[in-house]
């Protein structure tokens, strides 16, 4: 292939791709003239299907405002945040001390809506939900209770034969918020696991097989019998999957769904601190689901730029107002009003070169 | 009376010629200034592989500093207690690469040498294409493929077959779930086999043909003549094989959502596993303490050397055959 | 009836006498490893027709011209994926410009000029290249693009990519300019041409269709790839407008739908899986294509 046409090649391509381009330009994009912001968002991949939904109905109200949001994991969401490489971070579990304290500035955390996880499994002939009681499952995972028809898990569910089948235990592979909060209920309801364990984003499993993302824990329980595994509330209730309903501290067995994890985090609100950085697992409240939790945006409580900063309280306001009425289509819990009224609190101190923002 | 000397002037063209000759044995100006060229960007690959090796160590040297040697015998990883190892995970590795290469490379040779050396142009050609497109398939789809086709045909038919027949070896031991190092090494097989597969089959198609008609004129059958052609591509297919390793060391999606992710090491095929690639994939975006973060870093690090150590290898294997079997000039 | 020595060739009826056994077990390993280098490929082909079958089977029924155009929208509301089309092919246009050209240099590097140790120092550093996780490499460009200039771009992505690409090309290409006769090379040079002529104008055009092999390997490689991506281009909703800005490509968005819990996001992530790989089969096809020998 001589050079000239190797040149062609490589010319015609490119004029390809420009074409496309200045197409999509002057297609697809609104222009970035003056009076245009674009805001970018990265973190929990629990709560991504509904902060799309949230962009997208916020860009009809404000077709000026573009925001994007990447669901790369709480982790990355705090880094992101940390590095200031994009404008708000998202993260289901709040950020520790020490993580605060190494930001170069102070962080807020808007908690946006609530989630629950969810125990499922795979056993034939079993028609009602089972039942479990926190150290059951907690001995479950720590590899103390081996059989399904184990006297405890029988204890649990009178009347039901259970049959004489290992346990398979399915966890997270990858670090997760979901397993960051499955695993900081373990260690308040069992002594055991948190001495053995710990609660975090990537425990070190005693027993089990690691599946990838929830749809990894999913399949596996779906394709494997005998199985036991967590994932989020959402992913249950989409995929059909049986729940279990879990003892709460008031000792009722509790199914979960959008009004018991409601519950959980209205009759904790009390014991929340002012910075809305809680746990709401193992809630106190006789409706209250034990595994639930929120999940947080993470601002900047000094905004740099006074007209990026004005557009994201804007949005964030808007988010914890008129946002929560897509929640529960979406499978997720609405926050309940007074956390709504603290939230705002701390929307409204965001400043930007010492005025503030609202 | 000049101040520059007649000696000196003499001098200076010494040196310049010795320059002149270095940068250029042919003498022609375009000659120095492309191999200048060439060699910069080589040095630039250089540069870069060497500022990736100082960035992972850097990164990486909280780990290094409380861990040490510790680091590469221990087969604790603990996230939460801040205690961290990574010889699972080194095993996990080489196993799985190991197991797909040897399950690869026969397949990708004899898919080369059939469409190279018997199949007609109008088969070859369309194949060809086919083999390679697997190479594009993105590694999520071959991840979200093993979990739900791979792994349950295994899990139903290929385990319990392999365990009722080699129970007695411990390789086909332990419990049969469909997910484990021999799930991770098949599908890195099938990754691995285009690229190895295309890049042999020019290899052979780049053998001249005198060889294969010397071959059959001194009376071979069509086999030995194929195994002459392939010991004068063998440096080639040595090549084509190294770049498939390379694959496998660093596959990252595809492996983690069908080996198991459990960090252990175990003999038994069916067990589930841990690569670093895999690990680094998983904790890396979750990871927030500063501790857990260089460790991720430092089992990079690891890969880098381990990386080093296989190719030395193999690179060491691949001059001892070339050495004995002579390779065969090219000029033709 | 027996042949003699001049009608030993396939006479109907002729009895092959003078073959020994060692010889008709010769004739039987070689019908034998024939046979099995057919199996081979045809399982090879047969796993691809698997995998491309269920890739069809979950995508096709979402595959409709609106998918092709729009861009993403939240579940329900159907959506597509055209900026993530244009992202990846801009995404493999940078990619490509720094990638090929780069790697076939080394490649030219490793098998012309550069013999002796240093030649055997780059080849191996370029092998250890190869087998890095492309989720290093994604980090390595983070920390030395994204963080100095604060935000994410498309920019940083193809960056990454090129990284990536880069040894496998240069391998590639050094096996195949190796795999040049000599005497090419000493006729070019016979008749006056100076070194870089010789390489440029001679070996490389007799290398080309190897040479796009390993481009071609290096393309569906990268096109392939999601997890450095998500450190570098990150993703957007938008269609690209700028270099400069995060950018959407395929393999994003299918990793981003594949691990919602949405049937309807699951079903785009398989035709999205589709599109890709006809965008990349079309690449393959073109490039071939202009690299045929002709003679």
């Amino acid at each position: 292939m001589s050079a000239s046409k190797s040149i062609r090649l490589v010319a015609c391509f490119s004029a390809l791709t420009l074409v496309l381009f200045s197409i999509a330009c002057n297609g697809g994009g609104s222009g970035s003239g003056s009076g245009s912001v674009s805001l970018t968002g990265a973190g929990a991949t629990f709560p991504n299907p509904l902060y799309q939904k949230w962009l997208s109905e916020y860009s009809k109200l404000h077709p000026n405002v573009k925001i994007d949001y990447q669901s790369i994991g709480s982790g990355g969401g705090i880094k992101q945040i940390k590095e200031q490489t994009v404008d708000f971070g998202a993260s289901d579990a709040p950020m520790k001390d020490e993580e605060l304290k190494s930001a170069p500035g102070e962080i807020l955390h808007i908690p946006t809506v609530l989630g629950a996880v969810v125990i499922t499994y795979n056993l034939q002939g079993i028609s009602k939900p089972l039942q479990f009681s926190p150290e059951v499952i907690a001995d479950i995972y720590l590899g103390k209770i081996k059989k399904w028809n184990d006297p405890k898990i029988a204890a649990d569910n009178p009347g039901v034969t259970l049959p004489t089948a290992d346990i398979t235990v399915v966890h997270r592979s990858e670090g997760s918020g979901t397993s960051a909060v499955f695993t900081d209920y373990l260690s308040k309801v069992s002594a055991e696991w948190k001495e053995k364990v710990g609660a975090g984003a990537s425990p070190s499993w005693p027993v089990g097989i690691g599946g990838k993302g929830n749809e990894g824990v999913t399949g596996q329980v779906k394709q494997t019998p005998n199985t036991i595994g967590y994932v989020e509330l959402a992913y249950a209730v989409q995929n059909n999957l049986p729940a279990a309903h879990i003892k709460n501290v008031s000792g009722n067995f509790i199914e979960a769904s959008i009004d018991s994890v409601i519950a959980a985090a209205a009759d904790s609100a009390t014991s929340t601190p002012e910075d809305l950085r809680v746990s709401i697992t193992n809630a106190p409240g006789a409706k209250s689901y034990p595994i639930s939790s929120y999940t947080y945006l993470l601002v900047y409580k000094n905004q740099k730029d006074a007209g990026k900063g004005k557009a994201l309280v804007d949005f964030v306001w808007w988010g914890i107002h008129d946002g929560e009425s897509f929640a529960k289509e979406l499978r997720y819990a609405p926050l309940p009003a007074d956390i709504v009224k603290r939230a705002e609190a701390k929307i409204n101190s965001v400043t930007a070169n010492g005025t503030a923002l609202r | 009376m000049s101040a520059v000397t007649e000696n000196d002037k003499l001098g200076f063209a010494r040196q310049y010629s010795t320059w002149r000759r270095a940068l250029s044995p042919t003498g022609n100006t375009g000659d120095a200034v492309f191999r200048v060229l060439m060699l910069l960007v080589a040095l630039l690959m250089v540069g870069i592989v060497v500022a990736m090796v100082i960035a992972l160590a850097a990164d990486s040297m909280p780990s290094i500093r409380l861990f040490g040697f510790g680091f590469l015998t221990s087969q604790v990883w603990n996230p939460i207690k801040g205690d961290f190892g990574a010889l699972p995970f080194v095993y996990g590795t080489l196993a799985s690469s190991l197991l797909a290469l040897l399950i690869s490379v026969p397949f990708s040779l004899g898919i080369a040498i059939f469409l190279v050396e018997q199949a007609p142009t109008y088969i070859a050609r369309p194949v060809g294409f086919m083999v390679e497109l697997l190479a594009a398939i993105p590694s999520v789809v071959y991840g979200l493929w093993g979990i739900f086709v791979l792994a349950p045909f295994l899990r139903v038919y290929i385990e319990p077959a392999l365990a009722k027949l080699l129970w007695w070896i411990p390789l086909f031991s332990g419990s049969i779930t469909g997910i484990g190092l021999l799930t991770g090494g098949i599908i890195l097989a099938i990754m691995v086999t285009p690229i190895i597969s295309a890049v042999v089959r020019d290899v052979l198609t780049a053998v001249p043909g005198s060889q294969r008609e010397a071959a059959l004129a001194l009376g071979a059958t069509k086999w030995e003549m194929i195994r002459v052609v392939l010991v004068n591509g063998a440096p080639g297919i040595a090549g084509a094989v190294i770049l498939g390793l390379g694959r496998a060391l660093g596959e990252t999606m595809a492996v983690t959502m069908v080996i198991g992710n459990r960090p252990q090491i175990s003999l038994s095929l069916f067990e589930p596993s841990y690569t670093i690639a895999s690990a680094i994939a998983n904790e890396f975006t979750e990871a927030t303490g500063d501790l857990h973060l260089s460790a991720l870093v430092e089992l990079g690090l690891i890969l880098f050397l381990v990386t080093f150590v296989v190719n030395g290898i193999a690179r060491i294997l691949v001059w001892n055959v070339t050495r004995k079997t002579g390779g065969v000039s090219r000029a033709a | 009836m027996e042949c003699n020595a001049e009608d030993r060739r396939g006479e109907q009826g002729c009895l092959m006498v003078n073959y020994s056994n060692a010889d008709r077990m010769r004739r039987g390993i070689s019908t034998l490893m024939t046979t099995l280098t057919g199996l081979c490929t045809l399982l090879a082909v047969g796993a691809l027709l698997i995998i491309l079958f269920y890739i069809a089977y979950r995508g096709i029924g979402s595959l409709n011209l609106q998918f092709l155009i729009d861009r993403p929208r939240p579940v329900g509301e159907g959506g597509g994926i055209g900026n993530a089309i244009l992202g990846s092919l801009v995404l493999l246009l940078i990619s490509s410009g720094f990638g090929l050209p780069l790697g076939i240099c080394v490649g030219i590097y490793l098998s012309e000029i550069g013999r002796g140790r240093l030649g055997n120092v780059v080849r191996f550093i370029v092998d250890t290249l190869t087998g890095i996780p492309s989720i290093v490499t994604g980090v390595f460009v983070y920390a030395i693009l994204v963080l100095p200039m604060k935000h994410f771009s498309a920019f940083a992505g193809g960056v990454a990519l090129a990284l990536i690409m880069i040894p496998i090309v240069a391998r590639t290409t050094e096996e195949m300019l190796k795999l040049v006769p000599h005497s090419m090379r000493e006729g070019a040079l016979a008749l006056g041409a100076p070194q870089w002529r010789v390489i440029l104008g001679v070996v490389v055009p007799a290398a080309a269709p190897g040479i796009a092999t390993g481009a071609m390997l290096a393309i569906a490689r990268v096109s392939g790839e999601t997890a450095p991506l998500l450190f570098t281009a990150f993703g957007s909703r938008f269609f690209p407008e700028s270099l400069n800005q995060p950018i959407a490509s395929l393999t994003v968005q299918i990793y981003n739908y594949a691990i919602s819990p949405y049937d309807e996001w699951h079903a785009q992530a398989w035709a999205a899986t589709l599109v890709l790989m006809t965008l990349v089969l079309g690449i393959n096809i073109s490039v071939r294509f202009l690299t045929r020998k002709k003679f």
